[in-house]
């Protein structure tokens, strides 16, 4: 086992041990800081790929802006054990065979996907993560998707401003 | 067997650079705290802590050694973990700013040519963005865990005032990458040094933006809302004493150097010392003396930070959210564009 390996096995079960507990906590608060750090777990899975610009761009808008809107509104409506609605068993029981049934079909699709199949990951390899070669792909492969996406990120920030209005 | 085959010397090279500037940043912060009581004694024509040793210089340790004395309390109805983690973050949050940025040109020693920077990333300024950001956290977790209404107001206003001005903030950065074509704080500082004009001489606007921005995120008056004692009694570390209030309070000051030595690199050439040439003299000396610039620079800039504090009253909140989001915002969208426009004109 060379050192990327170890770094990704322990990162993996970082992350998918933050994320069980960001379902098992009782406290919405402490489920947002576990899912804080299923994102820098994840962060880390991308710097073993070589992607610097993902990994820091992950860390600053998902850990460091969407979270801290997360924990501020959870902590203004202050939500209360008891205030919580409590689901019923059969409710219960419907999500965790609807949620099963979804993760069988994504584990059935990855699986076949011809184009995974017999391939290892590139680990400390390729350049397309770093900022001069992603900056250059989006620029001029894929300019018309990248403008694309603003003209619908201004139209969700118009949108915020008329709703944060009314 | 190939388990942990990497180079050791590097590993040991670095270990030791990162303690000597973690270690280096502490003592200056202890004694950046009996600065900031100074040079408010001399703005308001008092003499200052003159007690403890010759002109006072031990007051930072009696200071020190009162905190650590002081009785823990964690308040019952606290989350306890959270509000013990909330000061360890905060402060951790400040310091790992430091490893990107870089202290002086390379050292030869042992017949190794050593960096004076921890991690020379190609995204360096994007790194500072990132941990700045979590800088939050250590507030918003120490004032929510303390289970107090005034905690966790101060708590919000602090993380919404470090969210408002982190968007100015980027806008400027951005607008000096355009003009420095680079994300590595390194080259950034390399080319200021070799001989080029320092980048405040391109990005005027730019660096008043970030310095205000970089005075808000420190929570430096006249930005220190979360801690209005006359609406808050004291702040988001209002039920913490000894050290975890220490900590709180010296983050503060780190941050504080922090942000100086960000803005000392960036815009007014780092470690480059202006009219001398470093050829001159033997590599060493060289980067002994970019070290010493660098730290003039960076007490420079602190001192500036205390200046203001002790001279400016603080602002309402209202005039505080108009300001990032009404001026400062919109000021550093149109240094883009003039950016933007030069750049242009000039090729």
């Amino acid at each position: 086992m060379s050192i990327i390996e170890v770094l990704f096995f322990a990162l993996s079960a970082f992350a998918i041990g933050s994320a069980i507990m960001v379902l098992v906590s009782k406290n919405p608060i402490h489920s947002v800081l576990w899912l804080i750090l299923v994102f820098f777990a994840i962060s880390g899975h991308y710097i073993l790929l070589n992607a610097q610009f993902l990994a820091i761009v992950n860390i600053i808008v998902y850990a460091g802006a969407i979270m801290v809107l997360f924990l501020f509104v959870i902590m203004l409506i202050n939500v209360k054990k008891d205030s919580e609605p409590q689901k019923q068993f059969l409710v219960k029981l419907l999500g965790v065979v609807a949620g099963g049934s979804f993760l069988t079909l994504l584990v059935a699709l990855v699986k076949q996907t011809a184009q995974i199949q017999g391939r290892t990951l590139l680990m400390k390899d390729g350049v397309i993560g770093l900022i001069h070669p992603l900056g250059k792909a989006l620029f001029n492969e894929y300019v018309v998707p990248f403008e694309i996406s603003s003209v619908l990120f201004l139209s969700a920030m118009v949108g915020a401003v008329i709703i944060g209005k009314k | 067997m190939t388990l942990l085959s990497f180079d050791w010397a590097l590993v040991i090279e670095k270990l030791i650079l990162i303690v000597i500037i973690v270690l280096t940043t502490l003592l200056i912060t202890l004694y950046t705290t009996f600065g900031e009581r100074k040079v408010a004694a001399i703005l308001q024509d008092r003499p200052g802590p003159n007690r403890a040793g010759p002109f006072g210089l031990l007051q930072p340790l009696a200071d020190g050694l009162k905190l650590i004395m002081k009785e823990e309390i964690i308040p019952t109805s606290a989350s306890k973990w959270l509000f013990i983690l909330g000061p360890g973050l905060a402060m951790t949050a400040s310091l790992m700013t430091s490893a990107v940025i870089p202290w002086g040109t390379d050292v030869h020693l042992f017949g190794r040519t050593i960096a004076l920077q921890i991690a020379d990333v190609n995204i360096g300024i994007l790194y500072i963005f990132a941990v700045v950001s979590m800088g939050v956290y250590g507030i918003m977790i120490g004032g929510w865990a303390s289970n107090n209404k005034f905690s966790l107001m101060s708590a919000l206003r602090a993380a919404s005032q470090a969210i408002s001005y982190e968007i100015a903030m980027g806008l400027a950065l951005i607008a000096l990458l355009m003009t420095t074509g680079s994300l590595s704080l390194k080259t950034i500082v390399a080319d200021q040094a070799a001989g080029n004009w320092w980048n405040v001489v391109y990005q005027p606007l730019g660096f008043i933006i970030f310095f205000i921005c970089a005075m808000a995120e420190c929570n430096r008056t006249p930005f220190d809302l979360p801690e209005a004692e006359n609406e808050l009694n004291f702040g988001y570390h209002q039920e913490y004493s000894s050290m975890k209030l220490g900590f709180y309070l010296f983050a503060e000051y780190v941050n504080m150097i922090m942000s100086s030595a960000i803005m000392a690199s960036m815009y007014f050439g780092g470690y480059d010392l202006p009219f001398f040439d470093e050829t001159t003299v033997a590599p060493n000396i060289a980067a002994m003396i970019g070290v010493g610039t660098l730290l003039i620079k960076i007490v420079l800039f602190v001192f500036l930070f205390m200046w203001i504090r002790w001279t400016i009253p603080r602002f309402r909140y209202d005039q505080l959210m108009n300001l990032g989001w009404k001026t400062m915002i919109p000021l550093a969208l149109f240094n883009m564009l003039l950016t933007g426009a030069l750049i242009l004109a000039k090729l």
